[in-house]
């Protein structure tokens, strides 16, 4: 009996002082930090993880390489299950830690929205690498966001276009049947915008398809999709919800080759279930697709696998979202290398000075080849006004038992997309009562 | 020794009656309060405020509302995190859609419209009670969930479905920095905790604890169950409603409908049971174990493994704080039914006789 007071006691005793005590930040000199906020566990692990893999696998490779010239990455990774009071509170914890971080790149559109309010306050730079708002590619509106290298609406875009191609010229699409079967929250929600302004365009008609999170429900929605036959099905969807859309894509009969998944919905974790079923089953690439043969994997193997320092299962290395992760790294680097340019090699750089590394990212075919990207990659430019730096992307296919590049590279329509953008950062300019940057703002 | 109230002779009712009738239970309270005013801004860095102390004092808030209904009318709710939303969205939608409307004007609206909201969800209680009670509670949250996602309008059109505010002025003090946040939220949780404790004492709360012990023989000496339990909805739905204006306004500050979804209805349900139903004060302690408690977890477990010199990962420590989590419920509960209010009342009583127990 007394025991189990004392119990009592020591335990409420021991959470009152934990909340006050605080742990001791250790500064270190000339050393980039970078918090990793990943997801290893809930129902979007099986795709957070790889990203997570990738992304660490890198900043360890670049150290290998001898850091970002002589400057040595420190990371550390905090679990945020997707969920965005978890990320602010990841964020908040590792923001100040080790000097402060270079930038931080929550891996969940959530989790964006949230910090899109608390960075420009903090001056640290949120990546979003292929994520995030589409309307944060204006960098004069959205001075701290950075969706690299893809957005939705882009992604959207090149979907249309390629399925214009397929149909014999985007004229073509009128009277077609587009269904849109996407994950009901802001990242499914993300490319709607564009698929309305381009059926406006075209004359095709859009049917969307909400799917509660975490995904597992369809058994409805491809019903409603039997029903009404459409001619192609988009798929935005996360995690487990991928390959539950295409088991029931197969169990209602709907061909896998007339789906189109954006390029976080077409990776191995979503089909390597499903195995023969999800055979011709399209998704973007954003640029990369599935790169084992690659010469920056060649070297993380040989550098960091084969003595034993790699990140996560030797299987993964290569993967689509193991390559998402990496190529998110790179492009973090390159924007610290960038920074080094302007304020000194081989010093550290704040929040502040990695913002204009961002967006003087010039990143042409030959360094991209000299990094190891030689044809993974197509040049990537940024600017104070263009925080996206590259519409490239194209499709690839499972085959059964791997991804294959299946089309040529498009591009995003910039007649289509910059009006957009503009509008919809205009608008969120006004409702936070937000001053657009100058090009001489972004000098500074 | 400390707490004896020998020599303490009350001279009039008002004395009597009052909240913290031996003094030193006032001084110590002012202490608290004074202490939270004064003395937490200057000792506590700015994660702290951000992480721990604004979410705490947000959802003590709604543990507050949830403790009303389910502690003091005994009417089980699991969609305290639908009027969260309902709060939230509310008072969204006065800030934007009125010109010039102050942002505590509109978190009040919000709390008002989540108490109207409230009594119609609450009129299936009139018929139904206990464990059916809670799932027909339930409808609320799901209906709420729906309702975010789908109707535009709500969300201002928002193509993402997502909402966002900029920062709250205050009659002239622009709430911006976590400080400001901390002691915005402090005030409102002060303020809204008086007048709960007056209320449970006074002849609404009295009917509330009425119809929860046993509402037939409540309705019989002539206690109106319809008022009572309609009453307790709106009262609880205000608390919980300005609770969720301010998680989405003042410790989000952009949200989606996910940041109120089931999970939130649970947590506030459980910071009820495990802080002690039918008491005030146990909204505060069911909050501080649920806030503070997976944070503490979460940086405590990679030091433990530290000690035993294993890298411990992300994965595990989620898993682990889970598997702890649920460990120490279960123990609370077995330990005492009565939440940790209960302990600490009994804490109080030996005080009272400390150092010489019989």
């Amino acid at each position: 009996m007394k025991l189990r007071k004392l119990a009592v006691a020591a335990s409420i005793a021991a959470i009152g002082l934990s909340a006050v005590l605080v742990a001791p930040a250790a500064s270190a000199a000339e050393e980039q930090f970078f918090p990793v906020l990943a997801y290893r566990t809930g129902a979007y692990a099986p795709n957070g993880a790889p990203w997570a893999n990738g992304f660490v696998d890198y900043m360890k490779l670049t150290n290998a390489r001898g850091g970002v010239n002589g400057v040595k990455l420190t990371w550390e990774e905090c679990e945020t299950g997707y969920a965005t009071d978890r990320g602010v509170e990841c964020y908040e914890r590792l923001k100040g830690k080790h000097g402060g971080a270079t930038a931080v790149q929550p891996l969940s559109t959530g989790i964006t929205f949230a910090l899109t309010e608390k960075a420009p306050v903090d001056k640290i730079p949120v990546i979003t690498a292929g994520y995030g708002r589409s309307e944060s590619q204006n960098g004069a509106v959205f001075g701290w966001n950075f969706p690299l290298v893809g957005t939705y609406w882009m992604g959207a875009d090149v979907l249309v276009q390629h399925i214009g191609k397929k149909e014999g010229g985007l004229d073509k699409l009128k009277g077609k049947k587009i269904a849109l079967v996407y994950h009901d929250s802001p990242y499914g929600k993300e490319p709607i915008a564009l698929l309305q302004e381009r059926a406006k365009m075209h004359g095709f008609d859009v049917q969307l398809l909400p799917v509660a999170h975490p995904g597992v429900e369809q058994k409805a929605t491809w019903l409603q999709i039997r029903q009404s036959k459409p001619d192609y099905v988009f798929l935005w969807g996360w995690g487990v919800m991928n390959s539950t859309s295409i088991k029931e894509a197969q169990a209602t009969g709907y061909p896998r080759e007339k789906m189109y998944g954006v390029w976080w919905s077409g990776a191995e974790p979503d089909v390597k279930d499903v195995g023969d079923g999800a055979k011709g089953y399209n998704a973007l690439a954003m640029q990369h697709g599935a790169e084992p043969n690659s010469k920056v994997i060649k070297e993380v193997l040989e550098k960091l696998h084969a003595k034993g320092q790699g990140t996560g299962p030797k299987e993964d290395v290569g993967q689509v979202l193991y390559m998402r992760g990496l190529i998110s790294a790179m492009l973090q680097v390159e924007g610290v290398r960038a920074a080094q340019g302007r304020y000194g090699k081989g010093k550290r750089i704040t929040g502040e000075q990695m913002r204009w590394g961002l967006e003087n990212i010039n990143l042409d075919q030959k360094a991209l080849d000299g990094l190891g990207f030689a044809g993974v990659m197509r040049p990537v430019q940024t600017s104070c006004l263009d925080h996206m730096g590259s519409a490239w992307a194209r499709i690839h296919t499972w085959d059964g038992k791997k991804w294959n590049f299946t089309s040529d590279w498009y591009q995003g329509d910039e007649k289509v997309l910059r009006p957009m953008v503009m509008l919809a950062s205009a608008k969120y300019a006004e409702e936070k009562k937000i001053k657009p940057r100058t090009p001489e703002d972004c000098k500074k | 020794m400390f707490y004896r109230e020998n020599g303490q002779f009350k001279t009039s009712y008002q004395s009597d009656q009052q909240i913290f009738a031996i003094p030193q239970d006032r001084w110590a309270i002012l202490a608290i309060v004074a202490f939270a005013f004064l003395g937490i801004p200057l000792l506590v860095d700015e994660y702290l405020f951000r992480a721990i102390l604004i979410p705490f004092l947000i959802l003590s808030l709604a543990a507050l509302g949830v403790n009303i209904l389910v502690g003091y009318c005994g009417q089980i709710t699991l969609g305290a995190g639908a009027f969260m939303a309902v709060g939230a969205y509310a008072a969204y939608n006065f800030l934007i859609r009125i010109s010039g409307m102050p942002a505590l004007g509109a978190i009040l609206l919000g709390g008002l419209t989540a108490a109207a909201v409230g009594i119609v969800f609450g009129i299936p209680s009139l018929r139904v009670r206990g464990l059916y009670l809670a799932v027909a509670t339930l409808a609320a949250q799901f209906f709420w969930d729906w309702a975010f996602l789908r109707v535009k309008w709500f969300t201002n059109d928002s193509s993402s479905g997502s909402v966002s505010v900029a920062d709250i002025n205050f009659f002239g003090w622009t709430i911006s920095s976590p400080t400001d946040k901390y002691l915005f939220c402090l005030g409102i949780l002060v303020a809204f905790s008086v007048m709960a404790k007056n209320l449970v004492r006074g002849n609404m709360g009295r009917q509330w604890m009425a119809i929860r012990d046993m509402d037939v023989a409540a309705t019989v000496i002539g206690i109106r169950p319809m008022y009572a339990k309609l009453t307790a909805f709106a009262v609880s739905s205000f608390y919980v409603g300005v609770a969720g204006a301010l998680w989405g306004m003042v410790h989000l500050g952009s949200w989606e409908p996910a940041a109120f979804s089931i999970d939130r209805s649970f947590q506030l349900l459980f910071m009820v049971i495990i802080g002690g139903m039918g008491a005030i004060v146990g909204s505060f302690f069911g909050a501080a174990f649920i806030v503070i408690l997976p944070i503490f977890l979460n940086q405590l477990l990679p030091v433990i493994g530290g000690w035993f010199g294993l890298e411990v990962s992300i994965a595990l420590v989620s898993h682990v704080e889970i598997m702890v989590f649920g460990a120490l419920i279960v123990f609370f509960l077995i330990v005492e039914p009565h939440g940790i209010a209960r302990l600490w009342s009994t804490g109080r009583e030996k005080l009272r006789l400390w150092p010489f127990p019989h």
